[in-house]
């Protein structure tokens, strides 16, 4: 089997003195949906934020296409393909739509930005009526959205989401999975997810993660999580929604 | 009528400088929420080096005017760029090691910055003032012949070139920032560094250039100080610095037009209030408009409502 595309060794990561992960291990493929579930506080946010460098792992190894990024600072990684639609969407309030997205395409040469600009239309044809209009008034859906295109306009091999569906309805939150499936199946766009909706993301997801306390404790395909008695108890409690 | 009229110039030449430092300090207090007290001194550092650079070349008034213009461009040019070096020193030796320390840290280095800086200017200029004669003298007036006991309204060349000058570079700064990767990066930075660091901004390269920048303008200020007033010494930056600063927070800190307006405004009433009540009161005039500003609007004239939060 080919080296991962992301691998994740031993990686500890503190606060100040508190310790939030305690030696993750994982690895995502090239080509994969792979879903990080867990409850609030387990320290999902701070394993992807720590991926990017911020804050960076005290201990431990972050190996991307086999080269270790665990002491870069945060920029450079995300030059080396990596693109994250972060925890709250933190969309850039007083900039427009489209300087938004200018900002995602911001480590490009700039060659591709009518193009992309073009396919996060389709993708999202919401954000083109609303290209004119400032970040902050959108509703949370659309800053998601438009938080996801702002990601994968700087054409990223690893695509990062950190609760795609927070707070949002339902139904937005179904034609946002629909839209990450469809990037991995169409163009095998490589996503790790994270999400308390463990139900959609292990659906989604070629495999997943299961993470308490800072510390990976399950693992499996998706789906084959999604049956374990134990998942279904924690974060399935009250069904599917 | 001719009284006002020469009291709005004097004003809007006065709160061109007042506007040129105040972006300094309002740009750097929007990407890093601190106050650069060493801004003024920067101002300072700018003026003596535009002297310098002057005494120099052996620029005199008595060149032709062509000659005398471009030599003072070039003057500009690099007393801007030599400046600009002093502001991008000043925050990689004193603020960006603070970094991520308490709110206070850079607060207090700042203020020491700028003692630095005025005692390092006062140890190797001499603490006696520098004067410069006038290199560019004349200009119109009207009426060009008062009828006896008339005023006349005295607009110096002087005047024409630093209000032009001043609104070209505004308008070339602004659309730097609306309108480029590199205005965009530094806004992105102002609103969330972090996100910024996420999409391959490198945050401190931007707060260099925000500094740098705001040096160079700071510098054309500063000449402009030099070649109007014809004389500085190290001090000027302290008095300049808080009236820009006033400036900065009249006009809602953190917004670039709001500096603008505030620089003008407060030459305008420092202006008025010399021409029709007393020089020595034009400060407190200054200062107590913006305080009863500050009772009205807290954020300024155009400074953005905290609310606006998402």
């Amino acid at each position: 089997m080919s080296a991962p595309l992301l691998a994740v060794d031993g990686v500890e990561t503190f606060y100040g003195k508190i310790q939030a992960l305690r030696g993750v291990e994982m690895e995502v493929r090239e080509g994969e949906i792979v879903s990080l579930i867990g409850a609030n506080g387990a320290g999902k946010s701070t394993l992807m934020m720590t991926i990017c460098g911020a804050p960076q792992a005290r201990n431990g190894r972050i190996i991307l296409e086999g080269r270790d990024i665990s002491r870069m600072p945060t920029h450079q990684i995300m030059r080396l393909g990596v693109a994250q639609s972060p925890e709250g969407r933190r969309i850039f309030p007083r900039m427009t739509v489209l300087e938004n997205l200018m900002m995602g395409a911001a480590v490009t040469d700039g060659a591709h930005f009518e193009d992309d600009l073009a396919r996060m239309f389709t993708l999202f044809p919401v954000l083109e009526r609303r290209q004119g209009q400032r970040g902050g008034t959108l509703s949370g859906g659309e800053q998601q959205m438009l938080a996801i295109s702002r990601a994968l306009m700087s054409r990223p091999r690893l695509l990062l989401l950190d609760e795609p569906s927070l707070g949002l309805a339902p139904l937005v939150v179904r034609q946002i999975f629909k839209v990450i499936k469809e990037l991995n199946e169409s163009q095998g766009l490589t996503v790790f997810l994270v999400e308390q909706n463990a139900f959609h993301a292990l659906r989604l997801a070629h495999r997943g993660y299961v993470m308490v306390n800072g510390v990976i404790t399950m693992t499996g395909a998706g789906k084959e999580l999604l049956a374990r008695e134990e998942v279904r108890a924690a974060y399935l409690e009250g069904g599917a929604h | 009528m001719e009284y006002f009229l020469q009291q709005l110039i004097n004003g809007i030449t006065l709160g061109s400088i007042y506007g040129l430092i105040a972006i300094g300090y309002t740009m750097v207090y929007g990407i890093i929420g601190m106050i650069n007290f060493a801004h003024g001194d920067i101002f300072m550092v700018g003026s003596f080096i535009a002297l310098a650079l002057i005494l120099m070349l052996g620029v005199a008034a008595s060149a032709p005017m062509a000659i005398l213009l471009v030599a003072l461009l070039g003057v500009l040019a690099l007393s801007m760029a030599l400046t600009a070096v002093w502001g991008w020193a000043v925050e990689r030796l004193a603020y960006r090691p603070l970094r991520g320390s308490f709110r206070l840290a850079p607060l207090i280095t700042a203020i020491g910055m700028s003692l630095a800086l005025q005692n390092f200017v006062q140890i190797a200029q001499g603490a006696r003032n520098k004067p410069l004669e006038p290199l560019i003298s004349g200009g119109f007036s009207f009426p060009a012949n008062p009828a006896p006991g008339q005023f006349s309204v005295q607009l110096s060349y002087m005047q024409i070139g630093i209000v032009v000058t001043t609104v070209a570079l505004m308008v070339g700064f602004s659309l730097l920032i609306s309108r480029t990767a590199l205005g965009r990066a530094q806004r992105a930075c102002e609103q969330d560094r972090k996100m910024a660091s996420l999409l391959g901004v490198d945050v401190d390269k931007t707060i260099s250039v925000t500094f740098v920048t705001g040096a160079a303008l700071a510098a054309v200020a500063g000449m402009f100080f030099l070649l109007y007033y014809g004389v500085i010494d190290f001090f000027i930056g302290f008095v300049a610095g808080v009236k820009a600063f006033t400036a900065a927070v009249l006009g809602g800190i953190g917004s670039l037009p709001g500096a603008m307006l505030g620089g003008l405004l407060i030459g305008l009433i420092e202006a008025f209030w010399s021409g029709y009540f007393s020089s020595d009161y034009k400060d407190v005039a200054a200062f107590s408009i913006l305080v009863i500003v500050l009772i009205f609007m807290p954020s300024g004239l155009l400074g953005r409502p905290e609310i606006e939060k998402v």
